[in-house]
């Protein structure tokens, strides 16, 4: 399964964003192969309908959870209609390999 | 960056999509009206609540909900007095039992495949799990949100 989380930067050091639609990277971490893929959010910089724009990216990577810090008002209709879940992390200061480590505590 | 807004709980959403007036022709463009603000409508005019009863419902401050019925009751002067349809959308609303909450890693999760039973958190795989709203109840639990 994929799984896409937010990121402030491209190492697996960098803390989780705290925003999603106009978070800086994106992490797609497939659990499978354990593949780790970081590519630049194109909403970043938006001035509007950053969010829905960042859902259909990150749908069309195939993922079927989404790990931030928290989601804006027009994002969770549109992800329960894809039927992917959604993650709100409420403590700051999580990396990404921190989110993995967990992920990765699943049997 | 501002503090995130709290979720608003929404009982009883909307079960049509909005409305349109009658016998115009031109068209306007549509008032948005939010979940949040037609249940504050619901539960202060249908329901005869006072705002106090009321926040307590939508688990929001007094002024909030205020800010919220404020908003909602303009929204609904202007498409009437403009004739303009009005549709239900958005707003940082959860339904009653969308979100989850995990007591281990404190992660707020949704669980969006209904038929399938929920079991762990989607995150460390924890069974101590509770729904959101059991979680604003317990002060230890108390989020920052």
């Amino acid at each position: 399964m994929k799984i896409a989380i937010t990121s402030t930067g491209n190492t697996l050091e960098s803390k989780v964003d705290r925003r999603f639609g106009r978070c800086s990277y994106f992490v797609i971490y497939d659990t499978e192969t354990q593949a780790i893929e970081f590519f630049p959010n194109p909403n970043k910089n938006q001035i509007e309908g950053a969010g829905p724009a960042s859902v259909q990216v990150v749908a069309s990577k195939g993922a079927k959870k989404v790990i931030s810090g928290e989601f804006g008002t027009k994002i969770k209709p549109i992800f329960d209609q894809l039927q992917i879940q959604l993650i709100a992390l409420p403590q700051e200061n999580k990396s990404i390999k921190d989110i993995i480590d967990l992920l990765n505590h699943q049997n | 960056m501002p503090r995130p807004k709290r979720i608003r709980k929404v009982d009883n959403p909307p079960h049509f999509k909005g409305f349109s007036p009658i016998g115009t022709t031109n068209k306007n463009e549509p008032v948005v009206l939010n979940f949040e603000e037609y249940e504050s409508i619901r539960l202060s005019d249908f329901e005869l609540m006072g705002q106090m009863e009321s926040s307590k419902v939508m688990n929001i401050s007094r002024p909030t909900f205020a800010r919220i019925y404020k908003s909602a009751r303009r929204k609904i002067a202007q498409a009437l007095v403009k004739g303009s349809p009005i549709v239900f959308e958005g707003g940082k609303v959860y339904f009653n039992s969308d979100w989850y909450f995990c007591k281990t890693c404190g992660c707020r999760f949704t669980h969006p495949l209904k038929d399938q039973e929920l079991k762990y958190c989607a995150l460390c795989k924890s069974t101590e799990i509770i729904s959101y709203e059991e979680s604003l109840n317990k002060d230890e639990n108390k989020l920052t949100i």
